[in-house]
């Protein structure tokens, strides 16, 4: 079967691809371009381990299918940091051990991302309900939640 | 090398600090690898076909037109993993659950399976593959199961743990009994006596990566497997044997694991991924569904128990008694025996009797959930214990305080208690200022104690120092929390060298000598001790290159803060070497410098927990809401405090999940109806408050820093707490987990005579 040719934007970076019209946007980035960052914890979008930010809408990639991303503006975890430099939210969950596994970790952070920058002063609510299409199996949420809190602060007075 | 492992009390410089963990910025910049994150070039996608009959005779597989399509290499059934299990019955269970030989025994019994050019080629091929059924009444619950007219599963399974074999095959597998002095004599001394039956549902572990793997056979026989596991040695040594062959020439690798909880000490889909490269002639990579994962995978059991305590009026319990249980799905297990020697283990008693049955049911082979088994009978002691308190006016914290083992207390279980936890947690929870905070209406609060063994078991470890004194740590306990820091932590510690300076990895099979699994609380415990002796042994080393580098007697040589340092005044001149100058010079000295340990990690010290929450019940609804959650917990000693408390945070959030909604809903036709996470809900971040923690150290006088095992016990409480808080919020006792809305609206109309 003939592929889809595909132009998007990867974390800044122009990317083509061939996918298949069943293709979910999720595979393409882990099996065509090697951004294993993004995680199937389900398939479905009720986990958030493939979380990722597409033209700054957070969507769960395994219910976008590859071909959809034409065009669009992708951010996935592999493009947070600067160089060596990690973001705030990565710093924090590192000080915070807002991990254990981390296997729910790289969807967290595109959803703490997306979370504060609509909302850069989110109450523990907000973070709580913001991040609540995420699993996570082993924190029990309390690190990541003061983790984000953290993050929170120290980006508003950046 | 003589090793002494009891604790020395000393004091420490690394153990007990927080550092940042060694794998931390992989695992936040999307690098880290875990089981589905590893290909190999000419790799081939494997698929599984699986019973959709929870009970069912296979007649026939046919698999020919599979074969045919383009782009399948490969397509197995049973035949391809013949029985080398040579009487082994555990074993056999092993093979015949990871390819159902004669019988599909659940809904998602692996059938056949195939390797394919990529994905859609697999599923396509797996819908090619006819398999010929002749359906069986089937039974899923766990009571219908022991009855005499039940559905018999394997008509081989006489019940052992009886005084005379019985007559006639059944689905109880084993009676277990346990405990010591007279119950009925107990009984007829108590003034008030509490008699109960309580329910579980059965739980999944709901790590959120899948299994996953990557298995490479070559045609001289010797074959690679990268995999997500909780122990990478026994996934060799299981594969191995059931694959014909020679442990050493398999190599595992164990990867990044996405959480195991228990789940990932079993192979399912490993063996068959073996199979099919090895058939196939190319790499082959098997990754599970969610579907799959909660059909096939995992969970724990179903139980139905008993519970009869009886006391005194001045609160001295006299006699417990309780019978357990346990759904094993279909295969014998042991998890009906532990949960009877968890039962009473927090209580100093002198009548109690504990009988457990593993049962045979159609539901996924049972597997290891945190502290397996422990839970659901904490759950029903736990919650007569309250309601005993109550009969007799007594405050639960002070019933449980009157009547908890403490040193020298033969345990329920058998065994004499050395230094616990039980009284202090108890009474940390007593002067807890969440104990005096008020409630609003509808809330009530709760409270429960928790016991959990730990495990030690085979370690082996290897530490290499560097030429420029850095030092590299060789484990062979997969790191499924945060142990790599912990161990890096230890390591400084005993060589007296800056956490900086350690990297802890994970080694393959090939690489290092037999390790256990991490399971039984064992990464930290015993890897640590492993550390300790490896690097007591790298130690050695280092004084004995340092007495040279001086010319002195090693016998004059000790080490100090990491530093080989002379003793004697005939040495007063000498000065210090530290640990880098001894490395550098390590090369015209002897060699490289290195320690290594190989031990079996006895001593393992029992732990305890207490944990309060406060929940709301909306009486018109039966929803529930957690408003206050704390979790009092025995570390022995804390070696890396902020993952200690991550341990005691999720265990608390998994038995809050296990308490309020999550369960396995099967239909009459014994399928399961909510494989996925939306149906199968486990608490996501909305759902919870803070979980707040207190690590109490009672030393184990059994590890030479005090080190307990913690990441099980805080899973043990958290039922009956939250039972306990529900039942004092809604005015009726609530029996039966989980505490889904329907069932506390139930409870609470039955209770007004609606």
């Amino acid at each position: 079967m003939a592929g889809i040719a595909v132009s998007t934007t990867i974390n800044g970076d122009i990317t083509e691809y061939l996918c298949q019209p069943d293709e979910t946007l999720l595979d393409v980035l882990r099996d065509r371009l090697g951004l294993t960052g993004a995680k199937e914890g389900c398939g479905t979008g009720d986990c958030g381990a493939c979380s990722i930010i597409l033209d700054n809408r957070l969507v769960c990639s395994c219910l976008v299918l590859g071909a959809e991303a034409e065009g669009r503006r992708i951010e996935t975890v592999e493009g947070m940091a600067h160089g060596d430099q990690l973001h705030t939210l990565q710093q924090k969950f590192l000080e915070h051990a807002a991990l254990q596994c981390g296997i729910c970790t790289p969807g967290f952070l595109i959803a703490a991302k997306d979370l504060l920058a609509k909302n850069p002063d989110p109450s523990e609510e907000e973070i709580r309900f913001g991040l609540a299409g995420n699993l996570c199996r082993c924190t029990g949420y309390d690190k990541i939640v003061r983790a984000v809190q953290d993050a929170a602060i120290v980006m508003k007075g950046a | 090398m003589n090793f002494d492992p009891r604790f020395s009390g000393r004091k420490f410089a690394s153990v007990g600090t927080r550092p940042i963990r060694p794998d931390g910025v992989d695992k936040v910049t999307g690098r880290a690898r875990y089981g589905a994150d590893f290909n190999m070039a000419g790799q081939l996608v494997g698929r599984v076909l699986r019973s959709p009959h929870a009970h069912a005779i296979i007649r026939k597989i046919d698999t020919s037109k599979a074969e045919k399509l383009s782009g399948v290499k490969a397509v197995i059934t049973a035949k391809d993993l013949p029985d080398l299990t040579d009487g082994d019955a555990a074993m056999y269970d092993i093979l015949d659950n990871c390819m159902a030989r004669t019988k599909a025994l659940y809904d998602g019994h692996a059938v056949a399976a195939v390797a394919a050019i990529d994905a859609r080629t697999a599923r396509q091929a797996l819908k090619l593959i006819e398999v010929e059924y002749e359906i069986l009444p089937h039974v899923t619950d766990v009571d219908e199961a022991m009855q005499h007219h039940a559905p018999l599963i394997n008509d081989t399974i006489f019940t052992e743990g009886l005084q005379e074999k019985p007559a006639k095959p059944s689905n109880v597998t084993k009676r277990s009994q346990f405990g010591h002095g007279d119950v009925h004599q107990g009984f007829g001394q108590a003034d008030f006596i509490v008699e109960r039956s309580f329910k579980t549902e059965q739980t999944h572990q709901g790590y959120i990566e899948p299994h996953a793997c990557v298995a490479s056979v070559s045609s001289d026989g010797t074959a690679d497997l990268w995999v997500c596991t909780q122990g990478h040695f026994v996934y060799r040594q299981h594969c191995a044997q059931l694959l014909g062959m020679e442990a050493s020439k398999l190599r595992v690798t164990s990867s990044e694991i996405g959480g195991g909880f228990g789940g990932k000490t079993h192979v399912w889909a490993e063996p068959v991924a073996l199979a099919l490269s090895r058939k196939a002639g190319r790499p082959v990579k098997l990754v599970m569904t969610r579907d799959e994962v909660f059909r096939a995978s995992g969970p724990t059991s179903a139980t139905s128990i008993d519970v009869k305590i009886g006391a005194r009026k001045d609160g001295t319990i006299t006699a417990a008694e309780a019978t357990l249980r346990y759904s094993a799905g279909p295969y014998a297990g042991s998890w009906a025996e532990i949960g009877a020697m968890t039962a009473f283990a927090c209580y100093k008693l002198d009548n109690v009797k504990t009988v457990g049955y593993e049962v045979l049911v159609n539901r996924p082979k049972t597997a290891a959930y945190r502290a397996p088994s422990a839970p659901m009978a904490a759950f029903a002691v736990e919650s007569a214990v309250d309601e005993l308190a109550k009969e007799l006016g007594m405050d639960p914290v002070d019933f449980r305080i009157k009547n908890a083992a403490q040193e020298g207390t033969r345990s329920s279980y058998g065994p004499v208690y050395g230094p616990i936890g039980i009284g202090p947690t108890l009474e940390a929870v007593k002067n807890h200022p969440h104990m005096k905070a008020p409630l609003r209406k509808n809330q009530g609060r709760g409270m429960a104690c928790g016991f959990w063994f730990n495990f030690g078991g085979q370690t082996c470890t290897d530490l290499n120092i560097g030429m420029d004194g850095s030092v590299s740590l060789a484990v062979g306990t997969v790191d499924v929390g945060g142990s790599r820091a912990s161990l890096s932590l230890v390591a400084a510690e005993e060589l007296g060298i800056a956490y900086e300076h350690v990297k802890a990895i994970v080694a393959d099979t090939s690489s290092l000598g037999y390790n256990d699994m991490t399971d039984g609380s064992r990464g930290t415990f015993s890897s640590s001790m492993a550390t300790i002796s490896a690097a007591r042994n790298a130690i050695k080393i280092l004084r004995e290159r340092a007495a040279q580098m001086w010319d002195i007697s090693v016998d004059d040589v000790v080490w100090e803060q990491g530093h080989a340092v002379a003793k004697g005044e005939k040495h007063g001149n000498l000065g210090k070497l530290s640990l880098k100058e001894i490395a550098a010079e390590s090369g015209k000295t002897g060699g490289p410098i290195a320690g290594h340990s190989e031990l079996v990690a006895d001593g393992a010290g029992v732990s305890f927990a207490t944990h309060i929450c406060d929940i709301e019940v909306d009486p018109e609804t039966g929803s529930t809401r957690v408003i206050r959650y704390t979790v009092v917990q025995d570390a022995g000693k804390a070696v890396h405090p902020t993952y200690v408390e991550g341990q005691y945070q999720g265990g608390a959030a998994q038995g809050i999940g296990w308490a309020l909604n999550e369960e396995y809903i099967y239909g009459k036709d014994g399928r399961l109806q909510n494989a996925g996470f939306l149906d199968y809900r486990i608490p996501v971040c909305s759902d919870l408050p803070m979980i707040d923690t207190q690590i109490l150290e009672i030393p184990n006088p059994n590890h030479p820093y005090g080190v307990r095992g913690v990441g099980e016990t805080s899973i043990v409480p958290p039922l009956a707490a939250i039972a306990n808080a529900v039942s004092n919020a809604a005015g009726v006792r609530m029996t039966h987990i989980p505490m889904s809305p329907p069932r506390i609206l139930a409870a609470i109309e039955a209770e007004r005579g609606e």
